[in-house]
């Protein structure tokens, strides 16, 4: 069963529906023992980092993940759903959860929010992105991670500059995008998740 | 590596069904927006806008059902926009699986609406729709309401200025003087409009030829959106982006990946 994290953050119904969609049973929950105990956890996210991590950590969300993590449960985290995993975010005084170093800054380009669909490309084998890579995705965001650790394998996007749109590092997968709206190449991107539990 | 040009089609949908005429889908009636929708998405559009026209609530509840149903077939972003007046109603279309709004009366009556919208769900669910037209005001051109049938007493710049100032995630330009005649997109409204924004603007009203895409693009469009001449059959969603490649734009490529 997948669980998706209920937690107050925008629109779950296309991530529930795409999961359904790519043969996963889905669960849409705020419950903690539900979020732990699930064979995957989708950790979405819209809107500003501060009410995202407020809101995450008032189910506690940034404990579940954590758990999860510790004993090598698959999580995914979305869009702000993969900002929150850093450590912080120039958008905004709260912490992130620092499970993946480095900080979410506010991309340098003329046009913000960075919107539509931009290629991802990586050098790595990564499981996420299996038959996948150089393939666009669907981007909605302003901010964004530019580096984090050596040991993360990750994929990238550029719009005014070089960020992360992709981190797989152990069981911990996150997307800068929203694959539940990135077309077949999104649904082969969760499908990919999903085998991979 | 750079960020694909957006073709957008646009749906308008009264009491749950599309009203335009669409000659190159053999339908029996008007249309059912959610095949329509389908059709787009399988055609490589980048994201779909229902524009809901319904007059009556009866035609507000099938369209929130059509998003639903939309929603859960087609994995592309989906745009509801007309006759959204209040937090409840973005909150409604949400949960039934839009992705963004766009709202243009309601913000020109309550500008305060645009704040609380994106106090609760974020700049990036909010697209500001101006329907602007020709006429003396300081920029030559000011808002409308009511599809364009009134003036709303406000200068566009001014009033895109100061709803851009309470953040919006995007702005769809509408040129009443151009929608429906396929005679191009007003291309001094969008590159003046350009000048004075830095959100994603997405020009609309009057594409009629495959050149009118590129020529909002140069004057620095990020996205286009287009009804008549997707709805009419004359062209395919295929054939824009392939002229506009052919010109150096980037696109998506309609090619998907094998669903097995």
């Amino acid at each position: 069963m997948i669980a998706i994290l209920d937690y107050g953050s925008g629109n779950i119904r296309s991530a529930q529906r795409a999961l359904e969609r790519v043969g996963s049973q889905v669960e849409v929950t705020s419950q903690y023992e539900v979020a732990l105990n699930a064979d995957g956890l989708v950790v979405p996210g819209v809107g500003a980092f501060g009410s995202c991590i407020k809101q995450l950590n008032s189910v506690r969300g940034d404990q579940v993940i954590k758990e999860r993590l510790k004993v090598g449960r698959k999580t995914l985290g979305i869009c702000v759903g993969m900002q929150v995993m850093f450590e912080r975010s120039d958008e905004s005084s709260d912490t992130g959860l620092g499970l993946l170093a480095g900080q979410v800054k506010r991309l340098s380009a003329p046009v913000l929010p960075h919107i539509g669909w931009n290629e991802v490309n990586t050098t790595l084998q990564m499981n996420l992105l299996a038959g996948i890579a150089g393939e666009r995705f669907y981007f909605v965001h302003s901010y964004a991670a530019l580096s984090t650790n050596k040991e993360v394998s990750i994929a990238s996007s550029y719009y005014g500059e070089t960020f992360i749109a992709a981190v797989e590092q152990g069981a911990l997968s996150a997307v800068q995008f929203h694959p539940e709206k990135s077309g077949d190449a999104g649904l082969q991107l969760l499908k990919n998740w999903v085998s991979s539990i | 590596m750079t960020l694909a040009t957006r073709i957008i089609p646009c749906l308008d949908v009264s009491n749950g069904r599309v009203v335009k005429g669409i000659n190159f889908v053999n339908l029996k009636d008007a249309g059912d927006p959610v095949e329509m929708a389908a059709i787009y998405a399988r055609e490589g559009a980048d994201e779909i806008t229902f524009l809901d026209i319904s007059a009556s609530v009866e035609g507000r509840g099938t369209t929130l059902e059509n998003v639903r149903r939309t929603a859960d077939q087609i994995f592309i972003p989906l745009t509801v926009g007309g006759g959204i007046s209040s937090v409840n109603d973005v909150d409604q279309l949400l949960r039934a699986g839009a992705d963004k709004v766009s709202i243009n009366t309601a913000a020109i009556r309550n500008p305060e609406l645009i704040s609380d919208i994106v106090e609760r769900f974020g700049t990036q669910v909010l697209v500001l729709s101006v329907d602007a037209r020709r006429a003396r005001t300081k920029s030559g051109f000011e808002v409308t309401t009511h599809g364009g049938r009134e003036s709303a007493g406000l200068d566009a710049f001014d009033w895109i200025e100061a709803a851009a100032s309470r953040g919006v995630g995007e702005i769809l330009l509408n040129s009443m003087d151009r929608d429906g005649t396929r005679s191009g997109y007003d291309l001094e409204m969008i590159r003046k409009v350009r000048q004075i924004c830095d959100v994603p603007l997405i020009a609309s009203g009057g594409a009629g030829d495959l050149l009118d895409f590129e020529r909002a693009l140069a004057e620095g469009a990020d996205a286009l959106l287009a009804a008549s001449v997707f709805h009419f059959g004359i062209y395919r969603i295929g054939e824009v982006k392939a002229a506009l490649s052919r010109s150096g734009y980037v696109v998506r490529e309609a090619h998907g990946v094998s669903e097995n």
